[in-house]
């Protein structure tokens, strides 16, 4: 089978800094595949480098067979490749509703914008009643769910999600990682899943990658990294 | 009494100017973090493009058998014009910057300021330029107060304007965009809005708002300068940081209280002084309170 996301050999820098030195790696469809490493090891650069915001010095991106590099960012989505970003990004003076129409930016089928609208509010009831508040004022947790909603909008063939547990509670912990089970199995949505939570993050996914300083350390499928002796002492807290 | 609603009206129609080009300072900030220093020659391009045109209808005589058809073409066109120029400003001299410092911008901009003006003054001359004069002759007298046909169009187009500014803005799809592009660049390309795109719009809008006024400017006083953006446009800039950088609803309301000052100020105070009250207040916005009016705390309306 074709991969339907493959990083080949990418480089990328800020300045000096040379965030990835080399990174490959492939997703195929379908797929649940983690990222792990530890802070600073060029996880959300190497999402950010396949979304078109950080250009590449060196290497390929490829998309549905073709080379997506060098492409203007905002073609992606388009294509149906999108992003959950770290921090969640919400659009703090938007409201709930508006966050979620510009996920649907670029679509113009109007009924099929209204069918997802009131799919992801049954996904997260809690963004319902909150449609009119500004994305600013939602908590963390609520913040999270939107970020999901809005990439849900843009109805994506590969979801590209940069730690989606981060700062929260394990019960919302869970409830995001059921929703990210939930949408690769009923509708085959790709996800490449970036998390520091190895243990999460392997258990959801199919295939792990690990990351070091910029480089793919190593590669394998994820119940294996989860039963890896270094990885558990690395990552996994053991 | 009479000769205190008499300065208001004044007042209401000057600040309807100030704030239509108040309006491209901020938006433009809102969406790039950089003051324009060139806003103010759209303005003035607006007033000469305005005239230009006004005066060729009126050569064809079509200026007297058909007067709102006639009008509403030379905004049209001045409006037209001042966007695209803006459009290409950005382009030449703003673009190339923008991974810069915004130092670096600040400074292109003042260049784009002084190029413009001098290209003005070069293409048309260092003398008054009088627009035609037999347009909105006439006035409606109520009381000791009057209101000239002019004042009335001046008014009832600014109106106009910044109601569609404020419709196209918080209740569009390319408004919602503008909005969230100025708030998060990077999210906003995530969700597949071009900020190239958006920023084009952003200046073409501040533009056309800037040439409107630029028209209304000529006629109301009777005539155009290569240096009229000058003025109207650090008072407009002070506006814009009264009513809090980056917030629309504030670059409105600024753009008012400014005109109203400087009407009252020169009719109760001294005339001589009008254009220091701008100054006054911008200085003291900026020492009291940077972020404006509607800064910090209100903060809904920002772009
Ligand atoms: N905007 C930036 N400017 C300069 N350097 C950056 C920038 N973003 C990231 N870096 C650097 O690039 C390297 C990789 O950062 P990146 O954010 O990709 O790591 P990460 O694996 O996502 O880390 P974390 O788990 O903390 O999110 C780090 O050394 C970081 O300091
Ligand atoms: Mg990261």
């Amino acid at each position: 089978m074709e991969p339907i996301l493959e990083l080949k050999d990418v480089y990328s820098s800020y300045g000096s800094i040379k965030a990835l030195k080399g990174i490959s790696l492939k997703v195929f469809p379908g797929e649940i595949v983690a990222i792990i490493g530890a802070n600073g090891a060029g996880k959300s650069t190497t999402l950010m480098a396949t979304c078109g915001i950080v250009p590449i010095d060196k290497g390929d991106i490829l998309y549905q067979g073709k080379s997506i590099s060098g492409l203007m960012a905002e073609k992606l989505p388009i294509m149906g490749l999108c992003q959950v970003p770290e921090g969640r990004r919400i659009f703090p003076r938007l409201t709930v509703h508006e966050n979620l129409e510009l996920g649907a930016f670029y679509r113009k089928d109007r009924a099929g914008i209204e069918k997802d609208m009131e799919r992801v509010y049954d996904l997260f009831p809690v963004l319902r009643d909150r449609t009119k508040q500004q994305g600013g004022t939602l908590s963390g947790g609520e913040q999270q769910m939107l970020a999901i909603a809005r990439a849900l909008m843009t109805r994506p063939k590969v979801l590209l999600m940069d730690e989606p547990s981060l700062g929260l509670a394990p019960l919302i912990v869970q409830r995001i990682f059921d929703i990210i089970h939930d949408v690769n199995e009923s509708e085959g949505m790709t996800i490449l899943l970036v998390e520091q939570n190895a243990n999460l993050a392997l258990q959801a996914a199919q295939r792990g990658y690990v990351l070091e300083t910029g480089t793919v350390t190593m590669e394998d499928d994820a119940d294996k990294l989860l039963h890896n002796e270094e990885i558990r002492k690395a990552y996994l807290g053991e | 009494m009479d000769y205190f609603i008499q300065q208001f009206i004044n007042g209401i129609t000057l600040g309807g100017l100030y704030a239509l080009i108040a309006l491209g300072y901020t938006m433009v900030y809102g969406v790039i973090q950089l003051i324009n220093f060139a806003h103010g020659e759209f303005f003035a391009a607006g007033g000469y493009v305005g005239v230009i045109v006004l005066s060729y209808l009126t050569g064809l005589g079509l200026l007297e058998t058909h007067p709102v058809l006639c009008l509403t073409a030379s905004f049209a066109l001045t409006m037209a014009y001042c966007a695209f120029l803006a459009v290409g400003v950005e382009k030449v001299a703003y673009k190339p910057l923008r991974k810069q410092s915004r130092l670096a911008a600040l400074l292109s901009a003042l260049g784009m300021s002084i190029f413009l003006s001098n290209g003005l003054m070069l293409t048309q001359g260092v003398y008054d330029k009088a627009y035609p004069s037999e347009l909105f002759q006439g006035m409606i007298q109520v009381g000791g107060i009057t209101i000239s046909y002019l004042q009335i169009m001046i008014l009832c187009m600014t109106g106009v304007l910044l109601v569609c500014l404020n419709t196209l803005v918080f209740k569009t799809k390319i408004g919602m965009a503008m909005r969230a592009t100025a708030q998060d660049k990077i999210m906003s390309s995530l969700v597949s809005i071009s900020s190239n795109r958006i920023i084009s719009l952003t200046f073409a809008i501040g533009a056309g708002l800037a040439a409107a006024a630029g028209i209304m400017v000529g006629l109301y006083y009777g005539s155009v300068r290569y240096d009229m953006g000058f003025l109207p446009g650090i008072k407009a800039f002070a506006a814009a940081v009264l009513g809090g950088i980056g917030n629309i609803t504030g670059a409105m309301l600024g753009g008012l209280i400014i005109g109203m000052v400087e009407v009252f100020g020169a009719g109760y105070i001294s005339g001589e002084y009008k254009d220091v009250f701008a100054f006054i207040i911008l200085i003291a916005v900026l020492y009291f309170k940077p972020t404006g009016i509607m800064g910090e705390n209100i903060d809904d309306t920002r772009v």
